[in-house]
């Protein structure tokens, strides 16, 4: 693949903001007192494309730039943010942040050290601003004419393309200085086809921290030929059950039930606040001894991938319950400042407009040992889920839901009839306890996670396996 | 369990436009900036300039101290370029001019790489009159910061001494922005308007009989002092206290109540089923169903953000057309959707093609009302304008909520819901949630329930409706709600 040169792309390595002026900020910051401060400087662009209804119905592109400032005094945090990288402005917006303090020395413990920036790695070889838009245009013809060749059925395409690249620096006054270059590209595709039962819908989605290349390994026309046979498949499915079943997930898929079940409970400001479930139980057994739940915003490629988190932080692999014991929770700066210990890598924040908190970046259970279609055979009755959607908790009491865009009756050890769309609803600490074989396998899924309004890309994943009791939303009593 | 479901939406809600007839004394800022770029266009193709500016504070209280005081600005502009029938769209989160220049040049390009499209194009002024609908208030202009932090204190400590089974109060915040917008055309849409808004929230976790529970209050106004902060502790308080010991109920078919919340949530997924570009492109179970029953003879459902109450009321769609009042559903039956201005020329096109090929139809569709545009929203200067509702309801019965209970005697009252994104399907109308509430015996609310989901479908719940309560509440998003009972719906639990 040929990259072709574009103007507006910043240089590599150019920073968003001196050392002299990241000095003069903090500083700012703290001369009402305080304990700490921090400068984030953000610049972001994104391109997108939409093919809908057979035409290239729109292209949109933009630009976000600008900084968030935030002072720590005592307990109180105050957050100011400017939508430029001018000095005067953001002068000002370390003024306003600088307005809670009332204690502390006002001081930086340590000096920012200037030019000494670790900058992540940018892996991505393709740039977004580099994808000449006939390339983009074609990308999405190619997945639309593929999911229109897979039946008459199929009414309606959709399909999406976006690619967005992100910069930043953020320093502190406790010495941390970083930088990183985040790559994000995705593409999606979204039919709906009409059978003797009205319509049914499927998407399908690629998504992954990398440039344009991705498309170089998955065409648009894997992506395409799955979301129509998934919405072809549905044509012929009937109403899901309802009341307690066994259910079997396909790698990958089922992801989403441990971010839901248990991942946002283990972010450590639902833990600090006591609204979570798993608060105290450090060091006992949470989950079946098969599971073993890792947060790794190393993983390679992954959405929740980064190289520093948005507070500067290395991203690192933390282990969060090892054969069914608690291990750890997740942690950003503010939390483990007061625990007098490190952040794990997981402060996130949405963008320079908002306050980095704990978040889940890539998380998935580490494969077992089991073949995977021995679990399914293994199990007389039950329903086999191979994609799931978005899910939500209520982290007070643990209960959580999951929603099921494609799943099949299992019947004497095989998979049978296709299910409507539904959601399960479990407990997240009753499901841990219920998963019975884990599989050899792995599949990772990319999902956008919202918490406190801020949106933020993560990864989901998981070997095939089994739940023994989980309650299905269907309407059949049959 | 976001915080919010009150500010959060709200600040996703859109454009507000007071009427362009009450002048200001200065001419609005982003009006001349906007007029600026466009005029800067050659006259062959259609440009349009939206842009916006917002100003705001968010105060979270927690154990009686401030936790955070965030100050925020943003501004930019989203411009729209149709040439020969291609769109294209760019944005800058700037007003800085040589930004906007840039996006206006990056607009013209990606047009060029658009299908072309004969329905595509902005609207022209249509006459329509224009409903005026003043979203600014002063007394929040000028309320002071220490008020603001003293309404977030009093909140959370009302809250957390409310009642001694509350064991957490996670966040008690205050929030507000004042916005400001601008929408003009090489056409000649020229709109501007200011609005703020306000608001608390709070989550209270409640503990005891071996259980935990939790819920939000919230109240949102204009004006501080129209906050209704008795109502958002009272509710924090009551809706987790009351769902201590809940359990799941038997598996069955059930009778349920709706909370308003509930209601509004399953109003907002119908709104998008009512979207006029969706219903056109086959991407809602509604499609193709206009004259026809959809719903019991009890629903009636209206678009009208020309009613002032509606905090989503508003003079000037995203387009720079005047809002206006729809009757989408009459006593049952289907009577039309909601169009931006795209969706409007797709739907006229269609109908036409069909009235030609039935010959001696004698209905004037191409020229009908039930097309017209004026229904844009946008979520922000970094999208393009869509079709989509802002202030839409059921019209309300007589009913209170006590005497809904009373009707349905034997049910379940949902209290709240999850997962109306991963489980409600308004393309194949596929329904099923999450569901916390009360079971209703003899009439009267009785224990509390948990971990259970309710479906059916969208098509069978509004075929099914009992009883469209009274005590309308206009809550924050596009929707309104009000108690709402619904029969025969599948409860999945123990």
């Amino acid at each position: 693949m040929s990259a072709l040169e574009n103007a507006e792309e910043p240089a590599p390595g150019e920073p968003l903001l001196d050392g002299r002026l990241i000095g003069e900020v903090l500083s700012e910051a703290l001369r009402r007192g305080g304990d700490f401060a921090e400068v984030y400087a953000e610049d972001r662009r994104g391109s997108s494309a939409v093919f809908e209804d057979g035409k290239v119905s729109e292209l949109s592109s933009g630009t976000d730039r600008g900084a968030g400032i935030r002072v720590v005094s005592g307990g109180t945090t105050g957050f100011a943010h400017v939508p430029d990288l001018t000095e005067a402005g953001l002068m000002e917006a370390a003024r306003v942040a600088s307005a809670v303090a009332r204690s502390g020395s006002g001081e930086p413990e340590r000096l920012v050290a200037v030019g000494e920036a670790p900058s992540g790695v940018r892996k991505a070889k393709w740039l977004p601003g580099e994808v000449p838009k006939q390339t983009q245009v074609e990308l999405l013809r190619r997945a639309d004419a593929e999911a229109r060749g897979a039946g008459g059925s199929i009414r309606q395409v959709v399909v999406s393309y976006a690619g967005s690249r992100r910069r930043f620096v953020v320093a502190s006054s406790d010495g941390v200085l970083a930088a990183d270059d985040q790559v994000r590209t995705r593409l999606g595709v979204s039919c709906v086809a009409l059978g003797d039962g009205g319509f049914q819908t499927a998407y399908e989605t690629v998504a992954q921290t990398a440039g344009f290349e991705i498309f170089d390994e998955v065409t648009p026309e894997e992506i395409a030929r799955v979301a129509a046979d998934r919405a072809l498949v549905k044509l012929a499915a009937r109403p899901a059950p309802r009341g307690a079943t066994v259910v079997v997930l396909a790698p990958g898929s089922g992801g989403v039930l441990f971010h839901e079940a248990c991942g946002h409970g283990l972010e450590a400001d639902h833990i600090a606040k006591g609204s979570s479930v798993f608060a105290g139980r450090i060091g006992e057994a949470v989950a079946s001894p098969l599971v073993t739940l890792v947060d790794d915003g190393a993983f390679d490629r992954g959405w929740g991938s980064c190289d520093f988190d948005d507070e500067g932080q290395p991203a690192s692999r933390s282990v969060l319950v090892q054969d069914g014991v608690l291990t750890d929770y997740m942690w950003d700066r503010l939390r483990a400042r007061t625990e007098h210990r490190s952040s794990s890598g997981n402060g996130r924040r949405q963008s320079y407009r908002h306050l980095p908190m704990v978040r889940m970046t890539n998380t998935y259970v580490l494969p077992g040992a089991e073949d995977p279609e021995e679990v399914i055979a293994q199990t007389p009755k039950g329903v086999y889920v191979r994609k799931l959607g978005g899910g939500q908790v209520n982290t007070v009491t643990g209960d959580f839901v999951f929603g099921m865009t494609e799943a099949y009756l299992i019947e004497n050890g095989a998979v049978g009839e296709p299910l409507r769309d539904a959601n399960l609803i479990g407990n997240g600490p009753e499901v841990l306890r219920n998963v019975d074989v884990v599989a050899s396998d792995f599949g990772i899924e990319p999902g956008t996670c919202g918490k406190d309004g801020q949106l933020a890309p993560v990864g989901c994943g998981q070997p095939t396996l089994r739940v023994t009791e989980v309650t299905i939303g269907g309407t059949s009593s049959g | 369990m976001g915080r919010g479901e009150g500010a959060l939406a709200a600040r996703k809600q859109l454009v507000d436009m007071p009427a362009g007839g009450r002048s200001e004394a200065v001419r609005p800022e982003l009006l001349g900036i906007a007029e600026q770029l466009v005029a800067a266009s050659p006259s062959e193709e259609e440009v349009e300039v939206f842009i916006s500016r917002s100003r705001g504070t968010s105060i979270r209280a927690y154990r009686g101290e401030v936790e955070s005081l965030e100050s925020s600005e943003i501004s930019g502009a989203g411009v729209r370029v149709v040439i020969d029938g291609r769109q294209g769209f760019s944005y800058a989160a700037s007003l800085d001019e040589a930004l906007l220049l840039a996006a206006l040049e990056d607009a013209r390009d990606n047009a060029r790489f658009a299908t072309p499209d004969e329905h595509a194009g902005l609207p022209a002024p249509d006459g329509a009159s224009v409903a005026p609908v003043d979203g600014w208030s002063n007394e929040l202009a000028t309320f002071s910061i220490e008020d603001k932090v003293a309404m977030a204190l009093q909140v959370e400590s009302r809250v957390r001494g409310g009642d001694p089974r509350i064991t957490e109060v996670p966040f008690a915040d205050y929030e507000d922005a004042m916005i400001e917008e601008a929408v003009v055309s090489t056409l000649g849409i020229c709109a501007s308007a200011r609005r703020n808004w306000c608001s608390v929230s709070v989550q209270a976790i409640a503990s005891g009989m071996d259980s935990s529970a939790t819920s939000t209050g919230f109240s949102v106004s204009r004006d501080p002092a129209l906050l209704n902060i008795d109502r958002a502790v009272r509710d924090a308080l009551e809706r987790s206290v009351r769902l201590l010991g809940a359990r799941p109920v038997r598996s069955g078919q059930f009778s349920i109540v709706m909370d308003a919340r509930v209601t509004a949530a399953l109003l907002a997924v119908i709104a998008g089923a009512l979207s006029g570009e969706r219903a056109h492109r086959g991407q809602s179970f509604l499609e193709g169903r206009s004259g026809e029953r959809i719903a019991g003879d009890l629903v009636s459902i209206v678009e009208d953000p020309t009613n002032p109450a509606a905090l989503g009321a508003s003079s000037y769609d995203a387009e720079g057309l005047a809002c206006r009042r729809h009757v989408l559903v009459a006593d049952g039956v289907l009577e039309g959707f909601v169009y931006d201005t795209y969706a409007s020329r797709l739907a006229r096109g269609q109908a036409a093609g069909n009235d030609s090929q039935a010959a001696g139809s004698d209905r004037l569709v191409a020229g009908s009302d039930r097309f017209a545009a004026g229904s844009a929203v946008r979520s922000g200067f970094s999208t393009a304008p869509v079709a989509g509702c802002r202030a839409i309801s059921f019209q309300p019965g007589d009913m209170t909520f006590d005497q809904v209970l009373e009707r349905v005697h034997t049910g379940l009252f949902v209290q709240s819901v999850t997962g109306i994104h991963s489980g409600v399907n308004p393309v194949s109308g596929d329904f099923s949630v999450g569901a916390e509430g009360l079971m209703i015996r003899g009439g009267s609310l009785a224990e509390p329930v948990r971990k259970v989901t309710i479906a059916s479908t969208l098509q069978r719940m509004l075929q099914s409706v009992l009883v469209v309560g009274g005590e309308l509440e206009w809550l924050p998003g596009p929707a309104a709600g009000q108690p709402l009972a619904i029969a025969d719906l599948s409860v999945s639990g123990s």
